[in-house]
């Protein structure tokens, strides 16, 4: 879809974020929550890309530690040509104004005791000087970028609806001009109608300010129509990596193929005939994940070499990486060896 | 809704200052706006009544002792003869400071505390435990090391009235502001994982500015209740500490010490524990109720209902 090789704006490698678990009466560590586990992936500019999986699979936590929301335990994150991955909170403030994010509940995402115009404008105390007119002025114009009345500036948050919380949440992130913006679930809150107002909203946008887009949803239909590639994690690890006309077309992973087959489909002549994969069995805690792949414990199509060793990310078709044994080219060869699975481990990172 | 094109014909008001708002919400509470008149009365009746009322509290007319109320007494005069009145301004000015600056140091220290406990989670076991400490802490023999310490240096200071002043004033907000913190603390715990204040750190607010910006105004609420509360302590507390004879001097007269001088002639003179016990429930009242104004008038789910 592009002419020339697109410009990679954000570029994730080995990103790890794991949440130390204390117990007992010393409160020493006795574990951790692997939320993000070795994920790489690359956003170029200009792109959405959608990041898909079910509750609880570290969507959320990836996004956040992308923002450098959280000290990540391992990896880098190159945002614009800096890396980001090991900067101190205080270093990171000035490069903050380029990115920003836009979070799920409105409700909970604006101050309840602050003023619409004081909430949009927080960002412009903090990064520019601006007198106060003119700092009103840029108020109004993105008030008006997103929506929104001018004569609202003066409500508290309580008296919007949820969309136009959202909206609210929306003015403030392109506040500062970003180039790249999270998208945390952003439409999870919100009514189906207003689903597509904020979308449109936010297609809107990037194409007016050229916006990079982190689309962290797990409503499928949505990523596919607002994503121009996808991302499936499932319990801490991308699992797919692809094109969205590819991934929507050709799931390789059984993970996809699943959440695929969940989506319903409108037309009663092909759900009739259309047959579901049913997943059994919970997500296993990413305090204690399984051995080997991670999808191991609820794959149809598991096979023996999967209790043991962990797929690495490959480039199955041009753009389309897969972490799977089944589409591992080595999988014959590799069947056999079953011992030392540890050692293959270590040295698999990346894509 | 939001999609209604922007009338330019329309005039666009301009960000209101939010103290006009505040304002505005308070005058609609009645009972607020009786407080804060009984409160500004009391506060004149104190201030300025010795112009008016011009007898020396400590004058000893000892011919004119026991009597009730009159024109030339209006509230009476007590065992030795000095007129009620007039001891009951001093006292109110003695007491009134007392508590306003009492309750102010708890609230400083105790909402200082809290913040920090509930914000930095590295402080937050050495400060809660402090707390803890000084909440096991047995008042009275505190309160004996701290006069024993330090009475004679400070009126030596600040002379005898102003040393004792500061020692209660201190000694009252040093052992008051614990459960002020613990309740900010667990605000403040339960607000920190709030979105908006995730939001302001991606924006790369400092510490400083959250916890002014986002934290302090969304734990403002116990603040005001604990304060209002705080006020009526201090008073009760001082008069206990007069009691026993570790505040101010005896024959100084402060709401508290009237009150309990007073209960010595229950019998006799009830109408003589009357005006101070009023003045000091009063003005507890009036200051729960401005409290209570303000805290709605500060929360704008609240404000224009």
């Amino acid at each position: 879809m592009f002419d020339a090789p697109p410009k990679k704006l954000v570029e994730v490698s080995g990103l790890k974020m794991h949440f130390p678990i204390h117990a007992g009466l010393l409160q020493r560590r006795v574990g951790e929550v692997r939320a993000v586990d070795d994920v790489s992936f690359d956003i170029f500019e200009g792109e959405t890309l959608g990041l898909v999986g079910e509750s609880g699979c570290g969507k959320s936590t990836c996004g956040r530690a992308i923002l450098r929301l959280y000290d990540i335990t391992a990896g880098s994150i190159r945002i614009d040509g800096e890396e980001i991955g090991q900067t101190s909170q205080h270093a990171l403030r000035p490069r903050r104004p380029k990115m920003q994010m836009v979070f799920q509940d409105p409700q909970a995402s604006l101050n309840p005791r602050m003023s619409v115009a004081r909430i949009i404008g927080e960002p412009l105390d903090e990064h520019t000087d601006l007198s106060r007119p003119q700092k009103l002025e840029r108020i109004y114009e993105l008030m008006d970028a997103v929506g929104l009345n001018r004569n609202f500036a003066n409500r508290y948050p309580h008296e919007f609806s949820g969309g136009q919380r959202q909206r609210i949440g929306i003015a403030r992130a392109l506040a500062l001009n970003p180039k790249f913006i999270v998208c945390d679930e952003p439409i999870a809150a919100l009514d189906v109608s207003i689903q597509a107002q904020v979308v449109n909203l936010l297609e809107d946008l990037q194409d007016r300010f050229g916006l990079t887009y982190l689309f962290i949803s797990h409503d499928l239909s949505m990523v596919r129509h607002i994503a121009d590639r996808v991302a499936v994690m499932y319990l801490g690890k991308v699992a797919e990596l692809a094109p969205r006309d590819a991934l929507y077309a050709t799931p390789l992973h059984p993970y996809t193929q699943a959440l695929l087959s969940a989506v319903p489909e409108p037309d009663p002549s092909i759900e009739n005939r259309r047959t579901h994969i049913i997943l059994t069995g919970d997500v296993p805690s990413p305090a204690n994940p399984p051995q080997g792949c991670n999808f191991c414990t609820r794959c149809p199509k598991v096979m023996e070499m999967c209790h043991h060793l962990d797929p690495v990310m490959r480039e199955v078709q041009p753009g389309h990486f897969v972490a799977c044994h089944l589409h591992d080219p080595e999988h014959a060869k590799t069947a056999g060896q079953t011992a030392a699975p540890e050692a293959t481990k270590s040295i698999q990172q990346g894509d | 809704m939001t999609d209604m094109p922007v009338d330019e014909t329309e005039i666009i008001r301009p960000p209101r200052n939010q103290w006009l708002d505040v304002w505005d919400q308070f005058k609609t509470h009645k009972g607020a706006l009786m407080g804060a008149a009984f409160f500004i009365l009391i506060l004149l009746a104190v201030t300025l009544g010795p112009l008016i009322w011009s007898i020396d509290p400590t004058y000893i007319d000892i011919r004119a002792r026991n009597q009730g109320p009159s024109f030339a007494h209006p509230f009476g005069t007590d065992q030795l003869g000095r007129d009620t009145l007039a001891r009951m301004i001093a006292g109110g000015q003695v007491s009134l400071a007392v508590g306003m600056t009492a309750m102010a140091l708890a609230l400083v220290l105790g909402t200082f505390i809290g913040v920090l406990a509930g914000y930095f989670k590295r402080l937050d076991g050495a400060l809660m435990r402090m707390t803890d400490l000084f909440l096991a802490l047995p008042l009275l023999p505190l309160l004996l090391v701290i006069i024993m310490l330090f009475r004679d240096s400070l009126r030596s200071a600040f002379g005898p009235e102003g040393g004792i002043f500061i020692l209660i004033v201190g000694v009252i907000g040093i052992t008051s502001w614990m459960q002020t913190a613990r309740i900010v603390r667990g605000d403040v715990l339960a607000l920190k994982e709030r979105e908006f204040v995730l939001a302001a750190r991606s924006i790369g607010t400092p510490a400083y500015r959250m916890i002014l910006r986002h934290v302090l105004p969304n734990v403002l609420s116990p603040i005001m209740v604990s304060a209002t509360l705080g006020i009526a302590n201090a008073i009760i507390t001082e008069s206990a500490l007069s009691f026993l004879g570790l505040g101010f001097p005896s024959d100084f007269p402060t709401w508290g010490r009237l009150l309990f001088d007073s209960t010595d002639y229950l019998q006799q003179y009830p109408e003589r524990v009357l005006w101070p016990g009023l003045a000091i429930s009063l003005t507890v009242l009036s200051v729960n109720y401005i409290g209570d104004g303000l805290r709605d008038a500060l929360d704008p789910r609240i404000r224009g209902r």
